[in-house]
């Protein structure tokens, strides 16, 4: 297991990679090549409707998510074998496709843990305490919080995520950032709760009416999830399998 | 389009002078009426049959098509569905979000608030672009039984033939292109003004083809351009698009400037 910060310090290359003996045969094991897989969802695929439906949550996850997943590994593979290759000019090449399927990978991964089926106890906001009590220092109140995150939403140009992070770590105060495309969450900013405002994510249901989307999202919020990721204790990790 | 407002955003100049440049034929539907932009009909030349040949002159200022089954035309390829919420509700909303802009810069300049005017650019950019991008490619979109589809002939065949080698070729590079976009955008067949070669650009979101280059034909890879048909299997509307495809619009987009 990793965690999603490790996977982005990979993403953003800062970590070295494994690199092969030189003369030896190519062996992705032996390098270390270990591939993501696509996590379950937490809830059935209808188990948010009639806020996102079935058809919706199937096609996001099986495909969508999987197909990030599927493209990070192949990325990550060409990227070991361009290293064990000495070539430069293609490991660099393969970073945009790392940055983006890495970061299609950790947003989904995020976004289905701080969702829940509507009713349950973790989508009320008693749920977390912690983070509201902040909340209300930072935006006067939940009610106001959720008018200004959901304009954040709604202001988004073309495909991204909207965040509520805690800047720089854990204990840092409360803000709302937008990530364009796959971009996820960088600088050390933790991410507490994320909405997905790429098109797919609600055109089946809600067609050009985003803002009926975005309305409805907060009754599947999972706010336990939020807390945890306050409070830092989350487990947000993302499944992988070793070759080995 | 006021002087002011240009010289207020300076980074949408670009876009701007191609939809009032007289020579920019292409963008000659881009309506104004009073300076406002107005949603162009989807059908150019007959109202009661979506035909989308191009005859930039005769765009009127009757709105949405009260005709619903002409939003069929591309039909299987691009379902009704689609093209009439594409048309008149996304479209639509860049032509609002283009004229509210301009009110807010107008607002602003005429108190001299030039900061407040030119903090407006993003949104110009971006609803301006969208109004551009999608005038554009209704244009260069035909029924199938129509102009739509097949392979271009005359001087733009040329012309591909000797920049991308064949259609063939240049049709894949532009599906590859499409393919590779991450996140919304458009990938666009583009004549270079100086050099007169074609190429392959893409942009993201609705940001406009400017600077040298002058759009000859423009496919939309916004996932709302295809959702409800084609759900996540792009590559299928990437395929089909070519089916209704109008190369008359395209070649003469070529041969005006
Ligand atoms: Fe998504
Ligand atoms: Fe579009």
């Amino acid at each position: 297991m990793v965690n999603i910060a490790s996977l982005w310090q990979y993403l953003a290359l800062q970590a070295p990679l494994h690199s092969s003996m030189s003369g030896e045969p190519l062996n992705l094991t032996k390098m270390g090549l270990t591939t993501y897989t696509l996590p379950a969802l937490p809830y059935a695929y209808n188990a948010l409707e009639p806020h996102i439906s079935a058809q919706i949550m199937e096609l996001h996850h099986s495909k969508h998510h999987q197909a990030y997943v599927t493209n990070l590994n192949k990325a990550l593979e060409s990227h070991v074998a361009a290293v064990a290759a000495g070539d430069v000019a293609a490991q660099i090449a393969l970073q945009q496709t790392i940055k983006f399927n890495g970061g299609g990978h950790i947003n989904h991964s995020l976004f289905w843990k701080n969702l829940a089926p509507a009713g349950t106890e973790e989508t009320r906001a008693d749920a977390a305490k912690g983070l509201v009590a902040e909340i209300d220092r930072t935006w006067g109140g939940l009610e106001n919080f959720k008018k200004t995150f959901s304009a954040a939403l709604l202001g988004i140009q073309g495909s991204g995520w909207g965040w509520l992070v805690q800047e720089g770590g854990h204990g840092g105060s409360l803000r709302i950032v937008t990530t364009k495309d796959q971009d996820p969450v960088v600088g050390g900013d933790v991410p507490i709760l994320g909405v997905d405002m790429w098109e797919h994510a609600y055109y089946l249901q809600y067609l050009n009416g985003k803002a009926a989307y975005v309305e409805n999202i907060w009754n599947v919020i999972n706010w336990k999830t939020a807390e945890e990721r306050f409070q830092g204790k989350s487990e947000d990790k993302l499944e992988e399998k070793s070759e080995l | 389009m006021s002087s002011t407002l240009l010289r207020t955003v300076p980074a949408l100049r670009g876009a701007l002078r191609a939809s009032g440049a007289p020579k920019a034929a292409a963008m000659a539907s881009t309506t104004f009426v009073r300076g406002k932009a107005t949603l162009p009909d989807l059908s150019c030349e007959c109202i009661d049959n979506l035909t989308y040949t191009q005859r930039p002159q005769a765009a009127t200022l009757r709105g949405a098509s009260s005709q619903g089954d002409d939003y069929g035309a591309l039909e299987p390829h691009i379902s009704g569905k689609i093209m009439e919420l594409h048309h008149t509700k996304h479209h639509q909303t860049y032509v609002n979000g283009l004229n509210s802009a301009l009110e807010t810069i107008a607002e602003a300049e005429s108190k001299g608030d030039f900061t407040k005017a030119a903090s407006v650019a993003p949104l110009l950019n971006f609803h301006g672009g969208g109004h551009i991008n999608h005038t554009l490619f209704w244009e260069n979109l035909a029924p199938a039984s129509r102009d739509g589809g097949g392979e271009p002939d005359g001087a733009l065949k040329k012309a591909i033939d000797s920049d991308f080698g064949s259609f063939d070729t240049f049709r894949k590079q532009m599906n590859t292109a499409l393919a590779g976009i991450q996140g919304s955008g458009w990938a666009w067949l583009v004549k270079d003004k100086s050099a007169g070669t074609l190429g392959l650009v893409t942009r993201a979101n609705q940001d406009p083809v400017s600077g040298p280059f002058v759009p000859l034909l423009g496919i939309d890879a916004w996932e709302h351009a295809y959702y409800l048909q084609y759900e996540n299997r792009k590559a299928e509307y990437f395929d089909a698009i070519w089916n209704v495809i109008n190369w008359k619009t395209v070649a003469a987009r070529y041969g005006k400037d």
